[in-house]
Parts: structure tokens; sequence; C-alpha cells
């Protein structure tokens, strides 16, 4: 089987994010960047398909900046084989124009199985999977969580709320990934070092016209200063009162 | 042409409360711009549905119904969805950011170039575009997106917009069968789970008890569930929790779980980590029980008590039930 994985960057999620001076972008410096989390469950998904189906390769699809190598590197050491690094510094926060650009990629493989993060957690847009899937007039199911494969056939788990959806499809498919019941495998040096010899093809974008843009970014108010109303259980009543009176929540 | 059309989420017939926060919405900005606003409701024998829809004012119910369209099919609601909007050629579509609503939504906009912001918090609307204000980079920071594509799609954060009903006349009604193909259809559902006790999803939830690590394990959740229950609630965990394998992932709130904005969020045994942060900073009252006086969690709640939550829940719940009259 060809599975392709689209694994983009964001910045480490404990980090702080400084807003920059423009006001409608995000301070680069001193950021740390990760393989954005979903992407990182969506290759272990990958990974484990290609471990039951025999004669699998998995192929990184990233649109990301130069710098950003690292983040290839280390996807290649979880389990992919190869990688095409589209390198732009700045992709454009235009979710159209972007699925775009990974179509086009995309097509050329061939695959029968692609992988998406559900949503990247920089600007949580939550869209580009299912686009190119309607782009490559791909059948696509959204938010799984796991998968099972037999006779061709591939089962898939979708949460909903208050369930379950069951799914059934045959590949060609593209799957948008939510955090599931597998942990992501951690690489061992000796695949890090492993990584830096697999291929990686480097590309050029072109960019559609954008239709969506950031005209400005602020920092939410803080939340005001709660208090502790107590200490153990002498503080109970004080808190119903407080929920009841004031807050007005029960 | 220069119409709103709000997608109205049903399943088994039950309209999503946050589909109606979207058709208020919709009403809200068809006035600004002096259009008109139609709900669009897929699925298959619900015309008893118009009645609960038109206390929310829209000038047309659009009802698309299909045998094949019972159950959520992403090929086949799309379908049906399209046909709608190449007939109505809406300025704006508007649809809950449910699981549902979070599926189709991008669909749409690729099969017609449309922009989509998604998860919106806000929206203004001007002659040719729309700006959405939604959280980015995890709730860290606020976003204004402008969309100016001549359909503009927005998907919006459950519990954020004000329902509103109205008395006005009664909606126009159309009806539609849609030109759907089921036979072509290649993602097939082949069923929906359910947990054996239903449960209140915590992504729709008004009260929410949620437990961490401090729970110590899974027979820990019981005093939560007596909590929730006192309250008229439903139990969410920490990572912690579901990773440890005491909770589902459904129930999981966080940057890597659910973004949850109840009434009120009772934190117990959740240190408060900014991925947990971020998936209840939304919530109107936050309270948190922890016997750590140091944990973050007591720098964003708003109400905290420090002390062994194994105590200090059991009386919690007595309080209630007290209050409510049920002991
Ligand atoms: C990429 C990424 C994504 C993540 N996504 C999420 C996410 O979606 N959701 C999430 O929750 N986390 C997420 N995390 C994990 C997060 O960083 C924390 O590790 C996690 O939230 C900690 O869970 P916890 O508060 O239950 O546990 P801990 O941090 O261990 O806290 C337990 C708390 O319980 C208190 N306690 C212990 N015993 C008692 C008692 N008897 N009475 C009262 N209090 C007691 C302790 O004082 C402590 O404060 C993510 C991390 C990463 C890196
Ligand atoms: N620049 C990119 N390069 C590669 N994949 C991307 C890129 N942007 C988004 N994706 C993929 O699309 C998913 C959803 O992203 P988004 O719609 O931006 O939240 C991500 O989890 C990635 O799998």
């Amino acid at each position: 089987m060809k599975i392709a994985v689209c694994i983009k960057q964001v910045p480490d999620t404990s980090v702080r994010v400084k807003i920059a001076p423009d006001g409608k972008s995000i301070d680069a410096a001193g950021v740390e960047h990760v393989i954005n989390p979903y992407d990182e469950y969506a290759l272990e998904e990958a990974v484990r398909l290609k471990e039951q189906v025999a004669g699998s390769e998995i192929t990184l699809v990233s649109l990301v900046p130069d710098k950003a190598q690292q983040i290839v590197l280390k996807a290649l050491a979880i389990g992919a084989d190869k990688a095409v690094h589209i390198k732009a510094d700045n992709v454009p926060n235009d979710s159209l124009a972007v699925a775009k650009v990974l179509a086009e990629e995309l097509k050329l493989g061939s695959y029968d199985m692609i992988f998406f993060g559900k949503k990247a957690v920089d600007y949580d847009n939550h869209q580009v999977g299912a686009i190119v899937a309607e782009i490559l007039n791909l059948p696509c199911i959204t938010g799984c969580t796991h998968y099972e494969y037999s006779g061709g056939k591939i089962t898939a788990y979708r949460e909903i709320e208050g369930g379950v959806e069951v799914y059934e499809v045959v590949p060609p498919v593209v799957f948008t990934q939510e955090k599931g019941p597998h942990e992501v495998r951690y690489p061992q040096l000796r695949e890090l070092m492993a990584a830096r010899k697999k291929p990686i093809a480097t590309k050029q974008p072109n960019f559609s016209a954008p239709i969506m843009q950031t005209v400005e970014l602020s920092y939410p108010p803080p939340r005001p200063a709660g208090k502790i109303v107590g200490k153990g259980v002498e503080a109970v009543p004080e808190l119903v009162r407080l929920l009841r009176e004031e807050a007005k929540v029960i | 042409m220069n119409s709103v059309l709000v997608f109205v989420e049903q399943r088994q017939g039950r309209i999503k409360q946050s589909s109606l926060e979207a058709l208020s919405e919709g009403r809200r900005l068809a006035k600004k711009i002096g259009s008109t606003v139609s709900a669009l409701v897929i699925g298959n024998q619900i015309d008893s549905l118009v009645n609960e829809i038109s206390k929310f004012g829209p000038d047309f119910v659009i009802l698309v119904q299909h045998n094949a369209l019972a159950n959520y099919s992403p090929d086949g609601y799309r379908d049906a969805f399209l046909e709608v909007v190449k007939q109505e050629q809406p300025k704006v579509i508007l649809v809950a950011g449910t699981a549902m609503g979070k599926d189709i939504a991008p669909r749409i906009a690729a099969k017609i170039d449309a922009g989509l912001a998604t998860d919106c918090l806000a929206i203004e609307i001007t002659d040719d575009a729309i700006i959405a204000t939604r959280p980015v980079f995890a709730g860290k920071v606020l976003q204004k997106l402008k969309i100016t594509s001549s359909t503009k799609i927005a998907t919006l954060k459950p519990n954020t917009f004000r329902t509103e009903e109205v008395s006005t006349k009664a909606p126009s009604i159309k009806k539609i069968t849609p030109q759907i193909d089921p036979s072509k259809w290649r993602a097939v559902l082949r069923g929906i789970q359910e947990p054996e006790a239903k449960k209140q999803d915590v992504s729709e939830a008004s009260v929410i008890v949620s437990g961490g690590r401090g729970m110590k394990g899974p027979e820990g959740y019981k005093i939560l569930e007596d909590l929730a229950t006192a309250l008229g609630g439903t139990v969410g965990a920490s990572r912690a929790a579901v990773d440890a394998g005491w909770r589902p992932h459904a129930e999981q709130v966080g940057q890597t779980g659910k973004i949850v904005s109840p009434n009120l969020y009772v934190a117990c045994g959740i240190s408060g980590a900014v991925q947990h942060q971020v998936g209840m900073a939304n919530s109107k009252v936050i309270v948190a029980i922890n016997k750590d006086p140091e944990a973050p969690i007591f720098k964003f709640a708003d109400y905290g008590i420090v002390g062994d939550l194994f105590e200090v829940i059991p009386a919690l719940t007595r309080e209630v039930k007290k209050l409510y009259g049920k002991e």
C-alpha cells in the first residue's frame, strides 16, 4: 500500500506565543517548533498499517519553511520512508490555498491512503484534510481515532457526541486523525541516524490568490483572579453559597 | 442571492442546541445586511421539526429528505447540502461546530471555493466580507480572519452565541427530494456505537465535573459521577486520566481532547497544565478542588477549595442535594 502523511510544524504547545509588531503574525524569535500532535498520531496509525500490510511505503508531504526540515527528519525516524518537502517561508494562512498545493502534490503519488491531522494546533483551522479529499474526489472520513484493516477494506472509528460512528471504506481514501488509543512511538538514536539517509525531494509551491487573511491578532482578556474559598470540607457550604448567589450557576 | 443559510443539524430527530444558536446568529447577520435567513435541515421524516425551528425566526425552512439520509453520511449530506447551496447561492453559510458540522463545512467550502472560518466566537459582516473572531494557538491568541470569497462559511463554537426566540410570521417551507445516488457513496456508515450508559457529551454539557490524576484510579470517579448527577452535568477527564486508561478519550478535555464551554466546570485533582486549561478556559465559572495550594489551576479558577478531594467532593454532593431538596 502507498500511504501519504501530511505533516506540519506548530509552535511547541507549552511555550508562550508572542504577537509580532505587525499585529497579524506570531513573533518567530525563540519559538520551538514540533510536529503537529495530530499529525504525529496520524503517522503512528500509518506506521501500524504499514506493519500489517507487507510492501507498504509511507511518504511524508510537508509544506513548511526550509528550516523546518528537522520535523521532517523526526517523522522519517518515527517510521516514514521518504518525504516531499515543499519549501515556503511564508505559508499563507489560507486553508484553500494550502490544500490546493498539497492536493497538487498528492495527486502525483496515486496513494491508497492519505492521512492528515484533524487540525493543526497553531491556527486550529480544522479543514485542510477534508478539502484536499474533495479536490481529489476521494472518500474521506474525518476525526478517526483508529482503524482496522482486513480483506482490502478499512474500518474507521470516528468519535461523535455521545458515540462512535463506524465506517467501512475501500482505498483510495483520505483520513483525518483524532487522538486515538495508540501512543506515538519514540524514535531511537539509531532511527534518527537512519532518517538522515532517507530521500527528501524538495519542491516550490505555487499559491492561488488568497481569499482568507488574518487582519488582526490580539490577546484574549485575562480571566479575573479567582479566590480560594477555604480549606477542606468546612469550605463547602460557602462554595455552594457563592455558586448560588454570586456566580448564579447552580 | 444575498441570503444567510444556516445548517440545522438533527440526529434521530433531535435538533442540536448549537444549531439553534447558529440560527439565531444567522438571523442577526441577515438583519444587518437586510437579507433573509434560511434554515436547512437534512434527514428523513423530519417535517415535525419545523415547529421548533420556526421559533427562532427563519424566513425559510428548507427540508431535504431522503430515506438514505436518515443517518449522517459524509457523501450523502455533502451532495444534498451542495444542491441547496447551488440553488440558493447564499452569501454566508453558518454551521454549528459539532462533529457533523466540522465534517461537512470544509467539504462544502472545497466544492464552491469558499473561505471557511472554524470555531468562531463572533462574526462581523460587511458588504463584501465577513470578519470572524476565533481562538488560535490554543486560545492564547484571538484571530480576526477576513474572508472575501463570494460565499463565506463559518462554523460557530457551541455555547457561545445567544439563542433568541422571536415571534414573526411563520416561515415558508421548501421541500426538496435531493438528486442523490447512494450506490455511489464510498465511505459507508456501518453503525453507530453507543456506550451502554447513555451519557451527555462534554462538548454539549452545561455542567462538567472533571477528574485528573488526583482521582488515583478508575474507582475514584464514582464520587464525580454522583456530584455530576446532583448538578445535572456530566463527567470529564484530564489527559493524564485518559492515558492511564481510567476514562475514555471522548471525555478528555484539553488541547488534544475537547474544547468545552459549560456554565460550570469543576476540576478535581487536576493541576491545570496549559494544555488542559485551553480546553476549559472558556467555561463561565471554574471551580478547582486540589490539595496543593500552589497548583496552577488556582491561578485561573474562579473559586477554589484546598483540600483532599475524597473528602471535599462527597461533602459538596451532599450540600448540592440539600440545596435542590433531594435529601
Ligand atoms: C501536545 C500535548 C497535548 C496535551 N493535551 C492535553 C489535553 O488535551 N488535556 C489534558 O488534560 N492534558 C493534555 N496534555 C497533558 C498536560 O500537559 C498534563 O500533563 C495533564 O493535563 C496533567 O493531568 P492532571 O492535571 O490530571 O495530572 P497532574 O498534573 O499530575 O495533576 C494532578 C493533581 O491532582 C492533585 N491531587 C492529587 N491527589 C489529590 C487529592 N487527594 N485531593 C486533591 N487533589 C489531589 C495534585 O495536587 C495535582 O495538582 C497535553 C500535553 C501535550 C504535550
Ligand atoms: N503546510 C502544511 N503542510 C503539510 N500538511 C499540512 C499543512 N497545513 C495543514 N496540513 C495538514 O492538514 C491538517 C489540518 O490542518 P488545518 O486544517 O490547518 O488545521 C494538519 O494536521 C496537516 O495534516
